[in-house]
C-alpha cells in the first residue's frame, strides 16, 4: 500500500532538472510521476519511479541530496466528485494533506500521491472506506 | 608533565626578571644592527637605555606586518647573512612575501618551544606523529616536525593534501598524533566516517592550528576520532607554531611568554589593555636573533588570561582567537567575525557545515548571503523542513551578531572545500 517516493533537493541552476532526468535515462529507470515545488531559490523534485533503492543510491553517488519518502497512492475515477470523495474522507478523520500531485494513468482513472504526517493511518483510513489505492508492484511499472 | 617545569611554572617576579632581561639585551642588539628600528626608536625620543624592564614596554613603537613588507627581504635581520640557517616566507596574498629568517640558536629556541607545547598536548618519545601541516616555506611543516623530533616522537613528515595517502598511514603505521590545520581535520574526520574506518585508528592527540576554529568544531573533531584537540597558536613573524599552546585543561594557551612578551592593546588608539579585555595581540621577541620584532601587531584579537593554571603552569595564556581585526567584517556597522556565523551554524549542525559568507553591497545597503550545504538529517520531502532549517539558521545569527542574514541552501560538496586554511568571505563590496 505504501509507496516510495524519492524527493531529490535542487538548486536554481539551468539544466539541474535535465542532469537529473538524464542520469535516470541512462540507467534506464522510468519516472511514474512527478512534481516540483519550487521555492524562492531552489526546487524539491519529487518522483515515483521504478526500482526506488536503486535510483536513489545512484542520484546519491551523482552528488544530490536525496530522501526516500512514504507515499500513498489512490486511484481516482475519471467523474465529477472522484476526488472530492476522498479528500471528504480525510478531512472527516482529521487528516492534513502536506502535499499532493495526480497524473493520468489510464482512460478510466487518475493516480492521486498523496504525503501526510502519518502515511500509514492515511492509508488505513483510506482503505477502511472502500478507496482504492494503488500497489507498489503497480506503480512502479506505471 | 612539563617539557621545561623551571620556567613554564615559575613565578610571577622570576619570569619579570628574565624577560626584563632579555628584552634590554635584544633592544640594545637591534639598536646596534637595524638600521629600521634605530631610526624608529630615534624618532620616538628612546634609547635603550630608557627601557629598565617590562614594565616601559608600552614606550616602544609597534611594528606592522607592512614595515616587514617594506624592509623586503631582508631590511629586519639583525645579524649578518652567514649567520642565517632557514628562511620561511608567508604566502603574499597581498603585495609581497613576509620573510623571516632564522638562526641555528633562533632553530633550537623553536624546537623547544614546540617541544613545550608537543608535552602540553601529552606527545612523547611514544608516539607516532602525523604532520599534515604544509612543509616548505610556511612554517606550520617544519615548525611541528622538529618540535616533535626534540620530544622523541617518531615523526611522519607527509605534508598536507592526499587525504587518500594520510588515512591509508595513519592506519597503517599506527599514528597516535595528527597536526594540521583545523578546518583539514574535519574534513579528514568526515572521511574517515565516510570510510567506516574509525576503528582501525590508533589516534589519540589532534595538534591544531593556522587558523582560528569554533568549540564546536573541535567537538566534532573530538567525538568523531576520539581524540584530544588542542589549539597550537603561532605565527612566522614571530616563530611559526608553537607560540602559544593548550594543555590539557584545555582553558586557554600557554604562551612561552620568556621568549614571546604578549600585550592586548586596543587597536583603535594603540594603548595596552588591562588583562582580561579583548583587544589585538601584540608580540615582543625577546630571545630571537635572526629577526626580532618589537611589539608586532599581529591583528589577532583575543584577551589574556593570568594566574596559574590547573595543570601547573604559571605562564600566561591567550582565550582563542576571536578573529583577526584585518579579516573581520564590517556589515551596516556591525563587526562580523566567520568565526561567530560557524558558531550559530553549529547550533543546527551536528558537524561543522560547509559554508561560505557573500557580502555585497546593493544601493548603498551592505547585504550578508550564507551559503550552507544542505545535509540529508534536515529534511524529509517538504518544503517548509527546509525553509524552518533556514529561519532557524538565520535567526541563531541575529540573536549571535544582530544582523540579518539571508541564508542560501545549496546543494551536498557543491560549495568550494580546501585541504587547507578554509576560503570562507567573498567580500564583494570595494571597501
Amino acid at each position: 500500500m505504501i509507496i516510495k517516493q524519492l524527493s531529490i533537493f535542487l538548486e536554481d541552476k539551468v539544466g539541474r532538472l535535465a542532469e537529473l532526468t538524464e542520469i535516470l535515462a541512462k540507467n534506464d529507470i522510468n519516472m511514474s510521476a512527478f512534481s516540483v515545488a519550487d521555492a524562492l531559490d531552489y526546487g524539491i523534485l519529487r518522483v515515483v519511479v521504478g526500482r526506488p533503492e536503486l535510483a536513489a543510491q545512484i542520484l546519491k553517488e551523482a552528488g544530490y541530496s536525496v530522501k526516500m519518502t512514504d507515499v500513498v497512492c489512490l486511484a481516482v475515477p475519471h467523474q465529477p466528485g472522484g476526488l472530492y470523495k476522498a479528500l471528504h474522507i480525510l478531512s472527516e478523520n482529521n487528516i492534513a494533506i502536506d502535499y499532493m500531485y495526480a497524473f493520468a494513468s489510464n482512460v478510466d482513472s487518475a493516480t492521486v500521491v498523496l504525503h501526510s504526517d502519518d502515511v500509514k493511518h492515511l492509508a488505513q483510513v483510506l482503505q477502511d472506506n472502500q478507496m482504492e489505492l494503488v500497489k507498489s508492484n503497480k506503480i512502479y511499472q506505471v | 608533565m612539563y617539557w621545561n617545569e623551571n620556567i613554564e611554572c615559575a613565578d610571577r617576579a622570576e619570569m619579570q626578571r628574565v624577560q626584563s632581561e632579555r628584552l634590554s639585551n635584544m633592544l640594545k642588539r637591534v639598536y646596534e644592527n637595524v638600521p629600521f628600528y634605530r631610526e624608529k626608536l630615534k624618532e620616538a625620543g628612546i634609547t635603550p637605555d630608557d627601557i629598565k624592564s617590562v614594565n616601559d614596554l608600552h614606550k616602544l613603537p609597534f611594528t606592522i606586518k607592512q614595515d616587514l613588507r617594506d624592509n623586503y627581504p631582508f631590511g629586519l635581520f639583525a645579524v649578518p647573512q652567514n649567520k642565517v640557517v632557514r628562511l620561511h616566507a608567508s604566502s603574499g596574498t597581498t603585495g609581497k612575501p613576509t620573510v623571516v629568517g632564522y638562526t641555528q640558536n633562533d632553530l633550537e629556541m623553536w624546537s623547544e618551544c614546540f617541544a613545550r607545547c608537543a608535552t602540553m598536548a601529552g606527545v612523547s618519545n611514544h608516539d607516532i606523529a602525523q604532520v599534515a601541516y604544509g612543509y616548505g616555506l610556511f612554517t606550520g611543516g617544519l615548525g611541528a616536525h622538529y618540535g616533535f623530533e626534540r620530544v622523541g616522537a617518531s615523526v611522519i613528515p607527509i605534508s598536507g593534501g592526499n587525504t587518500k595517502k594520510q588515512l591509508q598511514l595513519m592506519e597503517d603505521f599506527g599514528s597516535t598524533v595528527i597536526a594540521c590545520t583545523p578546518s583539514y581535520a574535519s574534513f579528514l574526520a568526515e572521511t574517515v566516517t565516510a570510510q567506516g574506518i574509525k576503528d582501525k585508528l590508533k589516534l589519540k592527540i589532534g595538534v591544531f592550528g593556522a587558523e582560528p576554529w569554533t568549540n564546536e568544531m573541535r567537538s566534532y573533531i573530538e567525538n568523531t576520532l576520539d581524540i584530544k584537540a588542542y589549539n597550537i597558536y603561532g605565527l612566522s613573524e614571530i616563530i611559526g607554531p608553537a607560540v602559544s599552546m593548550e594543555c590539557e585543561c584545555q582553558d586557554g594557551s600557554h604562551i612561552q611568554e620568556d621568549h614571546f612578551i604578549p600585550e592586548i592593546i586596543n587597536p583603535e588608539t594603540g594603548e595596552v589593555l588591562p588583562y582580561g579585555e579583548v583587544g589585538e595581540l601584540v608580540f615582543t621577541t625577546v630571545t630571537k636573533e635572526a629577526m626580532p620584532l618589537i611589539r608586532y601587531r599581529t591583528r589577532d584579537l583575543t584577551k589574556l588570561i593570568v594566574g596559574k593554571c590547573k595543570c601547573g603552569r604559571t605562564t600566561v595564556r591567550m582565550a582563542p582567537v576571536m578573529g583577526r581585526s584585518d579579516d573581520m567584517l564590517i556589515i551596516r556597522g556591525v563587526n562580523v567575525f566567520p568565526s561567530q556565523i560557524e558558531s550559530a551554524l553549529m547550533e543546527v549542525y551536528e558537524k561543522s557545515p560547509n559554508y561560505q559568507l557573500i557580502v555585497n553591497r546593493n544601493n548603498n545597503l551592505d547585504t550578508l548571503e550564507v551559503k550552507v550545504e544542505l545535509t540529508d538529517e534536515h529534511w524529509n520531502s517538504e518544503v517548509k523542513e527546509i525553509e524552518m532549517l533556514k529561519k532557524r539558521i538565520s535567526d541563531n545569527i541575529t540573536s549571535l551578531i544582530g544582523l540579518h542574514a539571508s541564508i542560501k541552501m545549496v546543494e551536498p560538496n557543491s560549495l568550494p572545500r580546501s585541504e587547507g586554511k578554509a576560503q570562507r568571505v567573498i567580500d564583494n563590496r570595494n571597501i
